[in-house]
């Protein structure tokens, strides 16, 4: 469980937000550094996620080999992704090795070889990956929806563009780290069995001497065509549906989060039971609520046999456009009684916790306890939803289609 | 943390591992039945079973049961494997009764022929989305060309012809054969009242009648092969490798997970360094997957197409050296910490936990705490991972690739 959230700013901008977390063992981190997929120049999609695959060959005083050696001996199960404003390194092991973890994932952000008789093999294993999404149908219809559905350069894939994986230089490499990895904006999310004064003595003798950099300007312009069909040789069509909604920062936004509940997350949701359930209709179906800092969207998606997708269009447009009519008080009960046994369980994880508390502050500059945020789902009404879904409904809809055939929506063939 | 059980007079079995500082609880009725028990004519029907049991009960509608899981904000869930189907559920403590009551109301299912006809079609959406998906089926394909006729080759899923094919009443008939409550353990973990949890459950599960428990295990003979699926519009292409391993109730199966983690972990293995680091693969693993009488070790490569023969070359050369040289001691070193840090994170969540309870109790009979686990994952040697690499060898088993290659070379 949740006690109270102690956060440090060093002089360098670098944030520490740690949550104790009594009765555990382990002890998560969450790095996010403020590299994302939109600090990629306009034609460069990609750099960010190459630049992290490098920096993980080696940093500090060890290459590569120790790097991943000296990790998988402290038991660190870890992880590097690479989102629209961050790029986040993390780790969760036995709380005692927590400091020795820090320290080495610390030099991959501050001191990275980025060894140029390396940069073949990052540039095969992009290639890979590139390759393996573009094997997975439902993937590949949420990536060309997140891209479509923002304006640029927010919503890339991280993956990048297959061109400039394929002709990048280790220079790029190496001016995109300078210019980029920097400690104002990073944010360093701790959770579970640690000593608050401990912690941040450890933290400041890992970053106090690294010197802030600039922070990059974002200059947003407008996103790809809203309604799109993509051939593909399958039995299934993957149905992909996005309308905007408000961030997590906004005060409207659990009244809009609580909306999308009611549309998925349980078996008893309005998605599941009207297209599964009732219908037959897919296996797969389901609808989530993504933020970014300044908007947000919801992502509903899909996958069913190809003579039966338009149908399935169908009915999950109709019941987006049911949703203004309001919900019931039966479906924010147990919307409510989710996401309590949600937030409990969170309680029970370091890993969660870590991250959640690092996202947390970069949307509201402070994190909040799992006590705050039951409260602000106590204070969900059913009248509060209902209003802001007549003044908000769901529409302004971006639609991408991947299968045999398109499927018709008014105004327009996807 | 206390491990109680108790067995009810119709044979079916309560366990938990009761920890009062929990703040959540899991629960989950493991029903010992998969596609292994199945017939050519029932192929795929645990699979579907399984979601038909969410489709109501004489005193529950589907929509009842759906709803009333989710007004107590459950985390539930269900899957099929070769040999058992379980249904499971976490909740806060307080909703630990009524669960059990929901989870035991439908494990008497209705089967109404209504719902059985509309989840037809779901089932069949299931199965093509997996079609259109990597490994695009070569994995029933392999467990298929590996074990020959044996039950463990067959598909869980089914066909969609297989499922068509499918009457109410057969799998009717399939469910008074094999979800008698001998055949069912009822496991829990978390915070738990075990002496009011096996009061609910004798209420709920006590008036079931007893029936036929166990199944026939055939002994497995791993046939050796290799064989090319072409799929032209696949970008990568996808290699499945299948053989026998140590089983569900073999000692032998602590040093044949470490040898897998040794050799083919996501992170600092040997695959890693051979495959992975060098971006000569996507993905490229080994796993070991315990059952009754039998194991699996089941290898799993993605590259591109140009890279596919090499890298299998690679592979078999990384297990002929291992069945010759062994580990080093430092590997073993790694390894361990490497698992001993999975289990420990794991075991801090009541869901993590209730998985390996509920399994050591099915396949073995037997409680294991964390600490039992971690110390035996400790006490294993180079010399036993050496003992089960010459009673398993890796270089040999059938091999399935798909992808847009027509010829690959076989690896020697």
């Amino acid at each position: 469980m949740s006690e109270s959230i102690r956060s440090h700013t060093f002089s360098n901008g670098l944030v520490l937000v740690a949550e104790p977390m009594a009765g555990l063992e382990s002890a998560a981190f969450t790095f996010l550094v403020p590299v994302g997929c939109v600090c990629d120049p306009a034609d460069r999609g990609g750099l960010s996620s190459f630049t992290c695959e490098m920096a993980l060959r080696g940093a500090g005083p060890r290459d590569s080999h120790q790097f991943v050696l000296d990790l998988d001996n402290l038991g660190v199960e870890r992880g590097e992704s690479v989102f629209d404003s961050h790029t986040s390194f993390s780790g969760a092991t036995v709380a005692e090795n927590m400091p020795r973890a820090l320290a080495i994932v610390t030099d991959v952000l501050r001191r990275p070889h980025l060894p140029a008789d390396q940069l073949e093999a990052g540039r095969q294993m992009m290639l890979q990956e590139w390759r393996a999404v573009a094997d997975e149908p439902s993937q590949r219809a949420m990536i060309e929806l997140r891209r479509r559905h923002y304006p640029k350069p927010w919503g890339r894939p991280s993956q990048g563009e297959l061109e400039v994986i394929e002709s990048v230089d280790i220079d790029e490499i190496r001016r995109h780290f300078a210019g980029m990895y920097r400690p104002n904006g990073t944010i360093l999310g701790v959770a579970g069995r640690f000593d608050w004064e401990q912690l941040k003595d450890t933290v400041a003798g890992l970053i106090d001497d690294w010197q802030p950099n600039q922070t990059p300007e974002i200059v947003e312009q407008a996103g790809g065509s809203r309604l799109e069909h993509f051939p593909h040789d399958s039995n299934q069509t993957q149905i992909a549906v996005a309308y905007p909604s408000v961030p997590y920062g906004h005060d409207d936004y659990f009244r809009a989060w609580g909306s999308v509940g009611v549309l998925s997350g349980g078996m008893s949701c309005r998605f599941f039971t009207e297209i599964r359930e009732r219908r037959g209709l897919c296996y797969s179906v389901g609808a989530t609520y993504h933020s970014l800092r300044h908007r947000g969207g919801v992502f509903c998606h899909a996958g069913t046999s190809a003579d039966r997708a338009q149908e399935t269009l169908d009915v999950m447009l109709a019941e987006l456009a049911r949703l203004p009519q309001g919900i019931e008080e039966h479906e924010l009960d147990r919307l409510k009684a989710r996401i309590k046994s949600s937030l409990v369980m969170q309680g029970e994880s370091s890993s969660a916790r870590s991250s959640a508390v690092a996202r947390d502050w970069y949307h509201l500059g402070h994190a909040r306890t799992l006590e705050e945020l039951g409260r602000l789902v106590d204070e969900l009404t059913r009248s509060a939803i209902n209003d802001y879904v007549a003044a908000h409904p769901p529409g302004d809809y971006t639609i991408v289609t991947l299968g045999p055939h398109p499927l018709e929506v008014d105004g327009g063939v996807s | 943390m206390e491990f109680r059980k108790a067995t009810l007079d119709n044979g079916l079995e309560v366990v938990a591992e009761c920890n009062d500082l929990a703040h959540s609880a899991a629960v989950g009725f493991f029903v010992q039945t998969g596609s292994r028990d199945e017939s050519s004519d029932t192929a795929g029907v645990s699979h579907f079973l399984e979601h038909m049991l969410f489709k109501g009960t004489p005193r529950r509608t589907a929509d009842d049961v759906n709803r009333e899981f989710d007004e107590m904000g459950a985390h539930y869930n269900a899957f099929t494997s070769e040999e058992n189907t379980v249904f499971y559920a976490a909740v806060l403590p307080e909703f630990v009764d009524r669960v059990v009551e929901l989870l035991g109301d439908i494990m008497r299912p209705s089967l109404r022929q209504a719902d059985f006809e509309t989840e037809k079609q779901v089932i069949i959406e299931e199965i093509r989305m997996y079609e259109d998906q990597p490994p695009f089926g070569a994995d029933d394909k392999c467990k298929a060309a590996c074990f020959g006729d044996h039950p463990l080759a067959q598909s869980v899923l089914g066909t969609v012809g297989s499922i068509e094919a499918l009457s109410v009443d057969a799998m009717r008939g399939y469910f008074q054969r094999r979800y008698s409550p001998g055949n069912v353990v009822l496991a829990a973990s978390g915070r738990i009242d075990f002496d009011a949890l096996v009061d609910r459950v004798q209420r709920c599960c006590g008036p079931w009648e007893s029936g036929p428990t166990g199944r026939i295990v055939e002994p497995v003979v791993a046939q050796h092969g290799f064989h090319i699926l072409n799929k032209e519009a696949a970008a990568q292409q996808y290699t499945i490798g299948l053989t026998t391993g140590p089983s569900a109730t073999d000692d032998d199966r602590f040093p044949a997970k470490l040898a897998a983690t040794i050799l083919g972990d996501d992170s600092g293995s040997r695959f890693y360094w051979e495959l992975i680091d060098p971006g000569l693969a996507e993905h490229a693993s080994l796993g070991h997957y315990d059952y009754e009488g039998c194991g699996m070790y089941i290898t799993y490569l993605s590259c591109d197409p140009p890279h596919a023969a090499d890298n299998l070359q690679r592979i078999f050369d990384i297990y002929r050296q291992v069945e010759t040289d062994g580990v080093t001691p430092a590997e073993l070193a790694q390894a361990k910490s490497k698992i001993t840090s999975r289990v420990v994170l794991s075991g801090e969540r009541p869901r993590g936990r209730l998985f390996a309870v509920g399994s050591d109790w099915t396949q073995r009979r037997q409680y294991r705490s964390v600490r039992d686990d971690l110390d035996t994952v400790a006490s294993v040697t180079p010399e036993q991972i050496a003992a089960v690499l010459a009673r398993h060898p890796l270089s040999r088993g059938t091999t399935v690739t798909v992808g847009p290659l027509v010829e690959v070379a076989e690896p020697s």
